[in-house]
């Protein structure tokens, strides 16, 4: 049972760094900033959770384990609001999408 | 048969070598990023990496008053990622928009400049006018 415990955190911490990777490369990658939040928030907020989860499982008192727990719910909200206002102060502001975008379902109606 | 605690050291370390691979990524986009919500994004994305590097070495070591500090560094990301937006809305302008507000004020200033000189050919005048003026244009370019 032990044993198990601490294969299954070895094994969310690598697929927690491994998702912090691939947040990394796609905002390496992407074009323009509104597609690299995506990569940043989604895979990001997901790779740094899966390891607090790590912690969570791997820890041997409850209240440790409940303070981790906390930590990634915290972050599972927090994210998604912290992104959004970035992504509408941009856009506000005029930041443009990249050429390949397809559609903006933002821009106003008598521009398009 | 290898033990289940080699897996597990094993697994910590390749967890901190992909860790600080995908960090030292976000730090060229932060360096490189071409606009500042693009920075900002990878402070956030650096505050994410920072918390899992955290949750790794509290389990490497066992001491779990790490989790606070985790906790502690979410809130300040979160908070720093909300001004810095905030910042960005009030300034109001891209990069773009900067430069080529300096482009026109440099553009103005030289035309000035030609018309002063025209409108007094004077050797002490004509030789003291664009001086000024070339030093503000230099200033305005150094601010962008």
């Amino acid at each position: 049972m032990n044993e198990l415990v601490t294969l299954v955190s070895a094994a969310f911490l690598v697929i927690g760094s491994f998702f912090a990777l691939v947040a990394s490369i796609g905002l390496l990658r992407l074009p323009d900033v509104y597609t690299r939040m995506h990569a940043a928030s989604k895979a990001g907020t997901m790779g740094s959770c899966l390891m607090l989860i790590a912690l969570a499982i791997h820890a041997t008192d409850v209240g440790t384990m409940s303070r981790a727990l906390a930590g990634v719910v915290f972050f599972l909200l927090t994210a998604p609001v912290s992104s959004h206002l970035l992504a509408k102060a941009a856009y506000a502001v005029g930041y443009r999408l990249h050429a390949s975008a397809v559609m903006d379902d933002m821009k106003p109606k008598d521009e398009a | 048969m290898i033990s289940v605690a080699s897996i597990f050291d094993h697994a910590v370390t390749l967890a901190l070598a992909i860790l600080s691979l995908s960090f030292l990524v976000t730090i060229y986009r932060i360096v490189k990023g071409p606009t500042l919500p693009d920075r900002i994004l990878g402070l956030d994305m650096l505050v994410a990496i920072a918390i899992g590097f955290i949750a790794v070495i509290g389990i490497k070591t066992g001491y779990t008053l790490y989790v606070d500090v985790a906790i502690a560094l979410g809130l300040v990301g979160f908070l720093a990622t909300v001004a810095f937006a905030r910042f960005v809305l009030s300034r109001g302008k891209t990069e773009d928009d900067i430069l080529s507000e300096a482009r026109e004020a440099a553009s103005a200033a030289r035309r000035q400049a030609k018309a002063a000189a025209k409108a007094r050919p004077g050797s002490a005048a004509g030789g003291m006018d664009p001086g000024p003026v070339a030093g503000k244009t230099s200033g305005r370019q150094d601010n962008e």
